[in-house]
């Protein structure tokens, strides 16, 4: 994976609390064998009308924020299925950080394995990041995933918690496959020391 | 300090620590060994392409077993046997994974064979799932197998391709949240309303971080189905896993299964299942209590699993809501559902019932549903499906007659998968429908574009169906269900 050391870009605001996957990349989409192309289907159901027609009213589809590259969403953001889908769906349709108050432990996860940065403010900079996508839809901000920190208009910083070792991996770009293959040795140390205890290629009786 | 001279422990810490390949800090995962992955067609397509870009093999493919179910129809066998895919897209994923299982020497349960099923249903029924054992999929209710007393969760696509190649996984240590349910439940009254009753009272977030542990004599008293159903949602209260402590029930449950231990080997399992259970005085990060003796059927009435309530309740009047967020997001749940603020949801009617899913859909599932339905007609205009979680649990099913009872009553009997649980196979609410479901996710279109979702048990489903409104089981006769 390639290093990532910012984002920059403009903010789009999608206020609601409780975001899941299903709505991020309904499941029909899901029966796709590659991790492209999911863009289109990004909120498909409250982006498109039943006859195809883009919703007018939704926020994504306003012309003022395409191209935004923050997407801001309400607490616990990305619940339910585990599908990874959801960043990939979401880096498709060209955002490369999303900012809430709270991430779902899987989609967190699935983001930061991806490069999609999980960026977690409290509730007052959240709801500042909002007035300000809304009111001002021009206005871009910096996160800066060395110093860990958001940078707001105004040149107030606001830091933002990631653990050490996912950090460490976007900023050089490591491969974490690539990191467990290393451990290959004690691996298997610990099969020998852990007899299976199932086999699933054989029944036991 | 305990006698034993060890520092007293939970059931969690016990298979966390037991399966340290390397330990853990504040900014370093842990390495856990895996004991046993399982696969389905939806989430594995990208993992195993990136071993073929790699070179690489998968690691231990006797501790990796295959199966079709999240985009595989439920319709009817052809004259010759097969159950027809029609979906060109499905048939190509399902494809992709006979492809790699071949490739990859992994075994496959492949659709309309014996074994195939919900993945979440064939672990357990085939003795794969034991006490103390680490076990991940592609799929977040993964933490049913937590009800067996093993460590069990979720993982993406990513974290699929990790354990294909190395049996391990990066992992950060959870906190622990006891959960403890008291007293008995009242007839009428099940697991899946233990779950639903506990996701609306902590939310859809409130476990976020935390693996649950399940206790006290309303979750002991409970099957192994039971507690399976409850283990199931542990996701949708955001936590990763849910376990059980194993006891003579999940015992009972394991033995003579196809991959139980047998002879001394069986011996010695239990005897090492029975130091699992967390030690006097190990302590929780959180906990929280609820009676079961206060429990009535629960019915969900919003737009995910936390917005729940006794079916005798009313909607909740988002003008009422703690704060703004809480009301905007209740206005937007009541507009999709079409339902109006302090609506009873008693006598509403519906226009399907969805009994299956990997909530809800083992034998002891259908038997209570089929309790109710037996000699009785299911409503004029409404549509019941009725879809085993495996074709095991099919075939049990058909063994004992039930099938017959729900075709008896005008039910659609189906073949083993996702089903309208995921509306990814053909099988979908169309919009505006309502339904009664056993599944687990009520979110805006989970089964099919529009539609809408009441989460609730299998004989609120049942008792549903036979009026076409919702339906207080407790209403309806049946044994062990009126008291
Ligand atoms: S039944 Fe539903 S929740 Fe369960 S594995 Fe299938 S799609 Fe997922």
């Amino acid at each position: 994976m390639d290093p990532i050391k910012n984002v920059t870009g403009r903010l789009a605001p999608l206020p609601i609390n409780d975001i899941d996957t299903d709505q991020i990349i309904p499941a029909r989409y899901l029966k796709v064998t590659d991790k492209n192309g999911l863009g289109a289907a990004c909120f498909t159901d409250w982006r498109y009308n039943a006859d195809g027609s883009p919703k007018a009213e939704f926020v994504l589809n306003q012309p003022q924020y395409q191209g935004a590259r923050i997407l801001v969403g309400g607490h616990n953001f990305g619940c339910g299925s585990s599908r990874e889908h959801a960043p990939w769906a979401l880096q498709g349709m060209g955002f490369g950080a999303i900012v809430s108050t709270y991430f779902a432990d899987i989609f967190r996860n699935n983001a930061l394995k991806n490069g999609l940065l999980p960026v977690m403010v409290d509730e007052e900079t959240y709801q500042q990041l909002i007035s300000l996508a809304q009111e001002d839809p021009a206005t871009e901000v910096t996160i800066n995933l060395e110093t860990q920190s958001l940078t707001l208009p105004d040149g107030r910083a606001v830091e933002f918690p990631i653990d050490g070792f996912s950090k460490h991996c976007l900023l050089n770009g490591v491969d974490q496959l690539g990191y467990l293959l290393g451990l290959d040795d004690a691996a298997s140390e610990y099969e020998s020391d852990h007899p299976a205890r199932v086999n699933t290629r054989e029944m036991s009786v | 300090m305990s006698l034993n001279g060890h520092n007293p422990q939970t059931l969690f810490e016990k298979v966390w620590n037991a399966h340290l390949v390397q330990a853990g800090g504040k900014d370093m995962p842990a390495v856990l060994y895996i004991d046993l992955h399982l696969v389905h067609e939806v989430t594995s397509p990208q993992a195993f392409t990136v071993l073929r870009e790699r070179g690489l093999k998968v690691r231990r493919p006797d501790r990796t077993l295959a199966t079709m179910d999240h985009s595989t129809p439920t319709t009817p066998r052809g004259m010759d046997g097969i159950i027809p895919v029609t979906d060109a897209q499905a048939q190509y994923q399902l494809n992709f994974l006979t492809q790699n299982c071949q490739d990859f020497d992994i075994p496959l349960f492949s659709l309309g064979t014996e074994n195939q099923g919900i993945v979440h249903v064939i672990g357990p029924e085939q003795g794969l799932t034991q006490p103390g054992m680490t076990i991940v999929c592609g799929d977040s209710h993964t933490s049913t197998h937590g009800a067996f007393g093993a460590l069990a969760f979720g993982i993406g696509t990513s974290e699929v391709a990790h354990v294909l190649a190395t049996q391990t996984l990066l992992q950060y240590k959870p906190k622990t949240m006891a959960v403890r349910v008291n007293g008995k439940l009242h007839p009428g009254v099940t697991a899946k309303d233990i779950i639903l009753a506990i996701i609306a009272k902590i939310g859809v977030g409130g476990g976020t971080g935390y693996v649950f542990e399940y206790m006290g004599e309303g979750i002991r008293s409970l099957s192994m189905e039971g507690r399976m159903t409850i283990c199931n949602m542990s996701i949708e209260g955001g936590a990763r896993a849910g376990m059980v402590a194993p006891d003579d029930t999940t015992f009972d449950y394991i033995a003579g299964r196809p991959h139980a231990p047998h002879g001394a080997d069986w011996d010695a399992a239990v005897a090492q299942w029975r130091t699992l259970p967390t030690d006097e005085g190990a302590v929780f990060d959180n906990e929280i209590v609820l009676n079961a003796d206060d429990l009535t059927p629960m019915i969900t009435y919003g737009t995910n699993p936390g917005m729940g309530m006794p079916i005798t309740a009313r909607v909740p009047d988002p003008d009422a809501a703690g704060d703004v967020s809480q009301k905007m997001a209740l206005d937007k749940a009541l507009t999709y559902m079409g339902l109006q603020p302090n609506e009873p949801l008693l006598g509403k009617k519906v226009d399907v019932v969805f009994i299956g899913s990997c909530t809800n859909s083992r034998i002891g599932d259908l038997r209570e549903a089929a309790r109710i339905l037996r000699g009785r007609k299911v409503a004029d205009n409404l549509r019941v499906m009725v879809v085993p979680g495996s074709q095991r649990v099919k075939a049990q099913a058909e063994a004992e007659g039930l099938d017959e009872v729900f075709k008896a009553a005008g039910a659609e009997w189906r073949e083993a998968g996702c089903s309208m649980c995921i509306a990814m196979n053909g099988d979908q609410l169309q919009p505006g429908q309502y339904a009664v479901s056993t599944s687990n996710r009520n979110f805006e279109g989970r089964q099919g574009k529009g539609g809408r979702t009441f989460l609730a048990s299998p004989l609120t489903a049942a008792a549903t169906a036979l009026h076409g409104v919702v339906t207080d089981p407790r209403t309806v006769v049946g044994e062990g269900v009126t008291a």
